[in-house]
């Protein structure tokens, strides 16, 4: 505010006096930066509003804040296999031989003051960066933000995906505990499975025979910098589309393709998204504060001897250990003289087609609708009944495989047979996502049915009318335009009708296309039109 | 105000009449509206509680810095608690204190600053919606046509499609360039004629005389020590003096072993198989041909063995064939006896490689 009132005596002062230190500060700036062009190119840039446009956000911040404790982490962790005989505070372990690398963490969790903290925060980080990217790409799925001209960003969030699984499995790995090691044994056994190039693989990554003494140190290398680097880099890239192609929009009234409409970045948005940081580290940190995470002093240094009963892999590994659980037995093949690991290959192949699809699914739609237009505007999930329904049948698959790698909990917990819940998910990876689809399609459709509903004659008031000859009626309100706009403003899809190229000829991609086409919008219910709103205008009760 | 002077009745007109500058862009099978709802443009700016009543003002104002206060106050408490509960050697209770403590002032610290800034930005900032126009994402066409034309000329001054020669030959050593990394990483694992995966994966450390020892121990088990029904976690006897780095955790992971005494009537031996047992006595590796998980848990009424990671169960009666979950293979069995002292012990090595199964296997 003192600025302002500033100005009247200042005008007779020499110019590069005016405005004082931060003046000063922002010249000596800009004359070196130019950096005032980018203030007034991206100062009130508009961001648009919305709680489902935090999740990403939460993934970035759960980024920071795992770079921050993590950072702290590499200052007091020894990613060695030494042998070392531990000497710290915690007394069940003294004496016992194990890695540096688990007596460092050892170290840090029970002999650095904060130290437990930062890997609680550490740990409940990661978990929460891995949930968040999931979710913000469901959110993206289910809204079509993956349409022209984002369908490139959407590969490079699947990619940032796959990197944040594969920061989460080597940093689980290395404190060389009991379940760590486990974890790398069922990945040098997948990796064994491997056709032609397994065997040396395997031999290659643990410098030797497993577990060796080298795989915590090429982990670290590959946990600290190569993967953290090309996360940052995958970041930076995802942030400058979004800056490029400006954020997506719900429908709305006064919301259009050509617009987009929100609060500027300074300073509402700056405050929002700087506070919301805040809030998602606070939030982790009070759960690192209250909730253990991966104790591993209970599961002990790593050998290969032991193992206990109902361990889990971190949340985002259960998938592909679920997968591994639901292979049938027995079905090593030795053909020529080598041996296909078909117990491996078949789960590894299940898990690979279906990241791939979810991978080039944008491209997928984009053919089957040949809509080369930019999309800005949301969908709602049900206005895209087909999509939205095939959503629910990865999710639903998904979900079959994560419950999977929970086999042996479900069946001691609810007292099932082990044999019986492995067999129950094996039927339901196949078929419950045929009802995840049908299911979700019919509700998308019912709720679209109501939307026009609502459009042309209202919502239900509740109220009750006895008219004169005796007959009830609910009086129906009608809506607002705007809140009409919401309901009616969708866009309708046909199927494509199969047309002879120039040439005469019905291509089999013709064919292809125009079945898979029938099959996403053959179901489908007419957004309302201005001509059936004025005509139903006579009919309100 | 960021308006641009655009009401929204008027772009929603744009909408439907302004669609691709120059192009005209495909709409694919998507339904073109000549009768579509209009879009009714921008409601009326509702404002909020604080916009209408200094009071309610004054309060959010109240609520922000004392929010910011609140958080200064947590980190300093987070400062004092690192001092106030040190960690005391060899007490858990103090490491408790502690992650508690300084976490609850950091979690404080944050929380607060975090919804103080978000309440300032919702409850008292300027709440007017601004509005950016957006422009196709690609370029102009002139940009496109001198985008195209920068690289023909690009292309006539260096006659990188012309002079095909050079290109090829700078493809192929740009193809060639990288090559040289891949033969450095052979140096992740030992070298020599020693060195050799496959024939590691074939042996163990079991040989012929090797005692049957407890793991992890190393106390030789002898035979009669082995009642009907026990089951036995196994190590060669030698293995218990091998330190870390002499190969310990690598050669343990091939060598582990379980031993079972069931009753001879109740095994289901192969003829060829028949004295690798030693009444009633068997012992299968314990590294699961699935993936190498330890198969730790021993049912003793069926006989079976499970393997806690992946759920395969393995029929110890019928030399372990896998009777449910995804292992390929029965466990290997390790041929025992007893020696004269009446100790178990080995006859040979696994006569097949135990663990995962791999490609050169056969």
């Amino acid at each position: 505010m003192s600025t302002v009132t500033a100005p009247a005596d200042t005008t007779k002062a020499p110019a590069k006096k005016s405005g004082g230190f931060t003046a000063a500060a922002s010249n000596y700036l800009d004359e070196r930066t130019s950096i005032s062009a980018a203030v007034k190119e991206f100062g009130r840039k508009i961001f648009p509003d919305h709680w489902s446009f935090l999740l990403g956000e939460v993934a970035l911040y759960s980024f920071v804040i795992i770079l921050l404790s993590g950072t702290f982490l590499t200052f007091f962790f020894q990613a060695s296999m030494a042998e070392v005989h531990y000497e710290g505070s915690y007394i069940p372990l003294k004496g016992v031989e194990m890695s540096a690398a688990m007596a460092s963490t050892l170290d840090i969790s029970f002999d650095i003051r904060g130290g437990l903290l930062m890997r609680q925060v550490h740990h409940w980080a990661a978990l929460l960066f891995v949930a968040s990217i999931g979710l913000h790409m469901l959110r993206v799925f289910f809204t079509g933000a993956f349409r022209k001209p984002r369908e490139l960003n959407w590969v490079i969030g699947f990619v940032l995906f796959i990197l944040a699984m594969a920061e989460g499995f080597t940093g689980y790995s290395l404190p060389d505990d009991l379940l760590s090691g486990n974890g790398l044994r069922i990945i040098d056994g997948m990796v064994k499975g491997i056709p032609v190039i397994g065997t040396w693989t395997s031999y290659l990554l643990f410098g030797g025979e497993f577990p060796g003494t080298e795989i915590v140190g090429r982990l670290y290398s590959l946990h600290i910098l190569l993967l953290p680097a090309m996360v940052l880099a995958f970041i930076a890239l995802h942030l400058l589309f979004v800056v490029v192609h400006k954020h997506t929009q719900y429908a709305g009234p006064g919301h259009t393709e050509q617009n987009v409409v929100g609060y500027p970045v300074l300073p509402v948005y700056a405050a929002k998204a700087g506070g919301f940081f805040f809030i998602v580290f606070g939030v982790v940190m009070l759960i690192a504060s209250l909730f253990t995470i991966n104790p591993i002093w209970n599961y002990g240094p790593y050998d290969p001897s032991p193992v206990s009963a109902g361990t889990q892999p971190d949340w985002y590994i259960g998938f592909a250990d679920g997968g591994l659980r639901l292979a049938p037995s027995n079905l090593d093949l030795v053909l020529f003289n080598h041996t296909f690991s078909f117990g491996i290959l078949l789960p590894l192949a299940v898990i690979g087609i279906f990241i791939v699809a979810v991978m080039f699914y944008p491209f997928l739609e984009a053919w089957i609708t040949g809509d080369k237009r930019e999309h800005h505007i949301l969908d709602r999930p049900r206005n895209a009944a087909t999509r939205t329904a095939i959503g629910a049948a990865g999710v639903t698959f998904y979900a079959v495989l994560w419950a999977a790698a929970s086999s042996d909990i479900i069946a001691t917990h609810f007292s099932v047979t082990m044999e019986g819940v492995i067999r129950t998910l094996q039927v339901l990876l196949f078929v419950g996502p045929v009802i995840a689809y049908f299911v979700t399609k019919r509700i998308c459709l019912g709720l679209q049915k109501k939307d026009r509903e609502i459009a042309l004659h209202g919502y239900e008031s509740g109220r009750i009318v006895r008219l004169p000859g005796g007959e009830y009626i609910e009086v129906h309100e009608p809506v607002s335009d705007y809140e009409r706009w919401k309901l009616a403003s969708h866009e309708e899809y046909k199927p494509l009708m199969i047309r002879p190229n120039s040439r005469g000829k019905i291509t089999v991609a013709q064919k292809v296309r125009a079945g898979l086409s029938r099959w996403f919008f053959e179901d489908r219910i007419s957004p309302v039109t201005r001509t059936e709103i004025e005509s139903s205008h006579g009919d309100h009760h | 105000m960021a308006q641009d002077g655009n009401s929204g009745t008027e772009l929603a007109a744009a909408d439907s009449s302004d669609h691709g500058h120059g192009t005209e862009l495909a709409v694919g099978t998507a339904v073109v509206a000549t009768d579509a709802v209009p879009n009714p443009g921008f409601p009326p700016h509702r404002p909020r509680v604080t916009d209408l009543d200094p009071k309610k003002e004054k309060r959010a104002e109240r609520t922000v810095y004392t929010l910011f206060y609140l958080s200064a106050a947590g980190s300093i408490w987070a400062i004092a608690a690192y001092m106030m509960f040190p960690i005391e050697p060899e007490n858990l209770n103090s490491v408790r204190a502690n992650n508690l403590f300084i976490g609850l002032g950091l979690a404080l610290a944050l929380l607060a600053l975090g919804i103080g800034a978000v309440h300032w930005g919702k409850a008292l900032m300027h709440d007017q919606e601004g509005i950016d126009m957006r422009h196709p994402t690609r370029g102009s066409e002139s940009t496109r046509d001198r985008a195209v034309e920068v690289f023909a000329e690009a292309n006539e001054e260096s006659g990188f499609g012309r002079r095909s020669l050079i290109r090829n030959s700078l493809i192929g050593a740009l193809i060639a360039f990288p090559l040289p990394a891949v033969v450095l990483f052979r140096g992740l694992a030992p070298e020599g004629p020693e060195a050799n995966p496959v024939r590691l994966l074939e042996h163990t450390m079991w040989k012929k005389g090797d005692r049957l020892a407890r793991d992890p121990s190393g106390v030789p088990i002898k035979a009669v020590d082995v009642t009907i029904g026990s089951v036995f976690h196994v190590i060669p006897e030698e293995l218990a003096n091998l330190g870390h780095s002499e190969g310990y955790l690598e050669e343990k992971a091939k060598a582990i072993v379980l031993l079972m005494r069931l009753k001879p009537e109740d095994l289901v031996e192969d003829e060829d198989k028949k004295d690798w047992s030693y009444d009633g006595i068997v012992a299968y590796s314990k590294v699961c041909t699935h993936v190498g998980c330890p198969v730790a848990l021993y049912e003793q009424q069926t006989h079976h063995l499970l393997c806690p990671c992946h759920q395969s169960q393995f029929d110890v009666t019928n030399h372990c064939a896998v009777i449910f979950g995804p292992a390929a293979r029965p466990l290997p069995q390790l041929p025992i006896a007893v020696d004269d002292e009446g100790y178990l012990v080995a006859q040979s090595d696994f006569l097949e490689p135990v663990g995962p199964s791999f490609w050169e296997r056969h």
